[in-house]
């Protein structure tokens, strides 16, 4: 495979929470490409589906969570459809991931190197203990840990060295994948930078194919070579790092923009947004934004909009579709 | 008439369907122990109604005769009826239960208000006391009172009582301790509020709501081991019916295959601790919502 | 390593006010409390001057703090007195029985860790399912049934009306614990003689009574695991294994319940109590000769001294294990900080 060929292809994904007082529709017909080797920021405000969509990939929902349609094709293969084998089989080999918090992604009892161990014993099975655990100092090493800490337990460790520790985890067994769910929201700012930097030197060094999952448009633009911008469970708009920032063209991207601090003394008020966001168990008609959207037409009540193609931007909103 | 009848039950029947929609599986459970209480307790309370024979006669029927006509659960060694004895066991063991955990109830509330409220030596030295007897096997200790009180009603309930103290203590004390940091209590404090008010009006109503769910669950501990004093030969004279003393006589006739002396008392006893179970452990997660994020 | 030791000795420490104060709660119950023991031991009916020997020999007599003083003296050097009613060293009645309530113990113990521990985490990974049901309502019916009931309940299923299991005492009729005693655990001592008829004679007479004490227990267990390993399937670190590819089982029975022990460990020193509660209990209703069968029948026979030193060597155990579990704690939770 070679840069540029699609890698992981999401097409019209639903996925559902079905609780008491209804269905919560949390990811509402997305789809996705992801050309091999490049960044792609994932944005959104909480609750927009950012994570679900990430926790989907690798059918990491919790019950009652299901994916309830759509396809999610990584090299062809439907992961949607895939037997509890096969998916195992994926899990950290293929698809790695990494979470919020580093400080309760460690198993407390365990020690740095069992957890190689057994990440490497899971997907090798012939491979020994001893074998392991040098495969898992040469890991350490790369990520400039002393090999000794392999003895430690999590909680003998700093966050950011956690951090790290959680992606060496994610990387032992050069998966092409890396899903990076919120990874530097449990961090402080200098970690934070430190963090970002060492994932831009392992995604050279590893060949590695990102999806970085924040809240931070901050992360991304220091990162990710496209953004998906999310919300309410659907694709607002989806473009290249710089053209988002200097031309958005959705009107969510455009208000979630200029609710950013900014240093410039030339910005001429910050900016909030009206309204709140929707309510996934009844959400409105037509297009999900239009209660907050300050272009509201008629259509944007009653029907959906479709995607349209605009400057290299996919975007999902009326006000791009030439009428007929 | 059928009309106005069906509209009259319609409210409560739309109260429990509501609440075993609200509350789920729990509140099914808390309905079937209080369901079980209230059906001992009616046995109790009606006993010579219900009851054939008198429990202490000894010629109601053939000795040792198995379960069928006249006698529902057979006859004893003497030939007495069983299921009499059953029904007028009810009350002792109701009695003894209910009244053990209203006195420990009463002691471990006062004594768990105090020494959270008052700190410094008080407290440390009551919480050393209770800790230790917290810890102590609860039988054992009730052993020892009760047989160095000798058998009688209230001894043994004050037996029973006892080891149940230092569970209320532990718990309002903890309480108290809480609550006494909250802003509110603070704020009454600053406006000149005393003790006692303090104690009265803010602490022992927030108390009080836990320690019904404990009071329902030590009901059924105590049931247990009243029974279990009186299983072992100690606790109540023989001139009292009693289940856990029917118990021990039965298991004397258990290796002939005389099965109904034994089983009838012991289901009665493990119902009624049952009974006070699920209605304890209804009113815990139904008072506690927390519980039910799970 | 040096760490531990230093906790396992300040642990050790601090057991002995708690033991103290257990001591003086039994002195206070057997001295203070309404009733001479003399006068209920002799039934009351004594001559005066009958009594005041007793009293004198027992020095009761004495003033109370002296008689205190005296019995944690007494009590620290492991003298217990001597029985009132046999010729007999307390101690050496005791340590005659209390190999039979460990063995016991011990065994019922395992059942109910093994039934408890693995149905309660079986029903947190099935949550809210039928058979999650199914074993929450095992849990809290089991819980009610009183041990004593049990107890003879499966005496007259397995005892009389299957005949697969003796239902009293120790040992058959044709087997002489003194061919082989010696640590008075029979079921070591068989193996040590290497007498596989008495071995086997011995193990199916623990049978009915280990399973009694276990499964009352276990109801308690099922609770406390099934609670705990829903608090832990929650933690970030079991969804982060599942990432990486783990088996479920592996999480579930590996990740999952390593870390919801530790509660249950920390728990397991309280469940000590209902422990030793359920075997005397236990011991009544399979006339199994261990402390338990001592103090009532010494309560019978109002055997004061005997009755005290029976109790006094419950509350000994109680706080060895109470104890015992905190090492283990220590020691197994790489956390903890000393």
């Amino acid at each position: 495979m070679n840069p540029g060929d699609t890698i992981l292809s999401i097409q019209d994904l639903h996925v559902e929470f079905p609780i008491n007082i209804g269905t919560v529709r949390a990811v509402q017909g997305v789809s996705l490409e992801l050309k091999m080797g490049e960044v792609m920021g994932l944005v959104g405000e909480s609750g927009c589906g950012k994570s679900t969509l990430g926790f989907s990939i690798l059918r990491l929902l919790r019950p009652p969570g299901r994916i309830s349609g759509g396809k999610i094709l990584y090299r062809d293969r439907d992961i949607a459809a895939m037997d509890r084998r096969e998916l195992l089989a994926l899990r950290g080999s293929k698809i790695a991931m990494i979470f919020q918090d580093p400080l309760t992604s460690l198993n407390p009892l365990y020690s740095i190197g069992d957890h190689f161990v057994e990440t490497l014993k899971t997907h090798e099975k012939g491979l020994g203990r001893k074998d392991a655990l040098v495969l898992a100092e040469r890991m350490l090493e790369s990520l400039g840990i002393a090999k000794d800490r392999l003895h430690e337990y999590p909680h003998q460790m700093s966050g950011g060295m956690r951090q790290r520790i959680m992606i060496g985890l994610a990387l032992i067994m050069n998966p092409d994948l890396l899903i990076a769910d919120e990874p530097t929201t449990a961090l402080d700012v200098i970690v934070e930078a430190q963090f970002l930097d060492l994932l831009n030197d392992l995604k050279n060094r590893f060949n590695l194919t990102i999806i970085l999952i924040t809240h931070n448009l901050g992360n991304v633009a220091q990162l990710a070579d496209r953004i998906t911008v999310m919300y309410g469970g659907a694709i607002a708009e989806v473009a290249p790092a710089g053209s988002l920032f200097h031309d958005p063209l959705h009107p969510y991207t455009r208000g979630l923009l200029a609710s950013i601090p900014n240093i410039r003394l030339d910005q001429p008020k910050l900016m909030t947004m009206p309204g709140s966001p929707p309510d996934l168990v009844d959400p409105p008609a037509g297009c999900v934004f239009h209660p907050r959207c300050p272009h509201t037409m008629d259509i944007c009540r009653k029907e959906r909009p479709p995607i349209a193609a605009r400057n290299g931007h996919l975007v999902n909103c009326w006000l791009y579709k030439e009428r007929p | 008439m059928n009309y106005s009848m069906a509209r009259g039950l319609a409210r409560p029947i739309r109260f429990f369907a509501g609440m075993g929609r609200k509350y789920g599986v729990e509140w099914w459970i808390l309905c079937v122990g209080a369901l079980i209480i209230i059906a001992i307790l009616a046995m109790a309370f009606f006993s010579p109604f219900i009851a054939p024979f008198d429990p202490y006669r000894q010629d109601a029927g053939p000795q040792l005769a198995a379960p069928g006509g006249p006698y529902l659960m057979g006859t004893d060694n003497l030939q007495r009826d069983v299921w009499s004895r059953i029904v007028f066991g009810s009350q002792t063991i109701l009695r003894v239960s209910v009244l053990a955990a209203v006195i420990s109830s009463f002691f471990g509330i006062l004594l768990g208000l105090i020494s959270g409220y008052a700190g410094g030596a008080v407290d440390r030295s009551l919480s050393l006391v209770m800790d230790a007897v917290y810890v102590f096997p609860g039988l054992i200790l009730a052993i020892a009172l009760a047989a160095m009180f000798g058998p009688g009603v209230l001894n043994i309930t004050f037996a029973v009582a006892v080891i149940y103290i230092p569970t209320y203590f532990r718990l309002v004390r903890g309480q108290t301790l809480a609550i006494k940091q909250e802003l509110y209590v603070e704020a009454a404090r600053a406006i000149g509020a005393g003790s006692f008010t303090i104690l009265g009006k803010y602490i022992f109503p927030n108390v009080i709501a836990t320690t019904v769910v404990v009071f329902t669950l030590n009901v059924a501990d105590a049931i247990m081991i009243e029974a279990a004093l009186t299983y072992l030969g100690l606790g109540l004279p023989p001139s009292i019916v009693d289940w856990g003393m029917d118990l021990a006589m039965g298991k004397k006739y258990l290796p002939s295959g005389v099965w109904w002396l034994v089983t009838f008392p012991g289901m009665m006893i493990s119902l009624l601790a049952l009974g006070f179970t699920m209605l304890g452990e209804g009113l815990a997660e139904i008072l506690n919502p927390r519980l039910l994020e799970r | 390593m040096r760490n531990l030791v230093r906790y396992i000795i300040s642990r050790t420490l601090m057991t002995i006010p708690m033991v103290l104060i257990l001591l003086t709660i039994i002195f206070v119950v057997l001295r203070l409390m309404p009733g001479d023991p003399v006068s209920a031991m002799l039934g009351g009916h004594a001559p005066e001057k009958v009594i005041e020997q007793k009293r004198e020999q027992l020095g009761l007599n004495r003033p109370m703090y002296i008689q205190y003083a005296d019995y944690i003296w007494k009590v620290c050097h492991l003298d217990l007195g001597e029985s009132m009613v046999l010729q007999q060293e307390v101690t050496e009645a005791i340590s005659d029985k209390l190999p039979a309530t460990i063995e016991l113990t011990t065994f019922g113990m395992l059942i109910t860790l093994v039934l408890g521990i693995f149905l309660g985490a079986y029903a947190a990974d099935k949550r809210r399912t039928m058979r999650d049901s199914a074993i929450r309502l095992y849990g809290i019916v089991v819980y009610c049934i009183p041990v004593y009931w049990l107890g003879l309940m499966l005496q007259l299923v397995f005892g009389i009306w299957l005949d697969w299991f003796p239902i009293a005492g120790r040992t058959g009729a044709r087997i002489f614990p003194s061919d082989f005693e010696n640590t008075g655990f029979y079921l070591i001592d068989t193996l040590l003689m290497r007498d596989w008829t008495a071995f086997g004679d011995v193990l199916l007479h623990l049978v009915l009574p280990a399973f009694t004490l276990g499964l009352t227990l276990s109801g308690i267990f099922v609770r406390l695991t099934r609670a705990n390993m829903l608090d832990v399937l929650k933690a970030d670190y079991i969804l982060a294994a599942e990432s990486r590819g783990i088996g479920h089982g592996t999480i579930v029975y590996r990740h999952a319940l390593k870390n919801a022990f530790i509660p249950i460990l920390t728990m397991m020193g309280l469940q000590v109590a209902l422990l030793m509660a359920g075997a005397i209990l236990t011991e009544t209703t399979f006339s199994w000769p261990g402390m338990g069968r001592l103090l009532l029948e010494r309560i019978y026979l109002r055997d004061y001294p005997t009755i005290q030193g029976v109790i006094i060597v419950f509350a000994l155990m109680v706080a060895f294990i109470s104890l015992l579990v905190d090492i283990i704690y220590a020691i197994v939770d790489p956390r903890i900080r000393y």
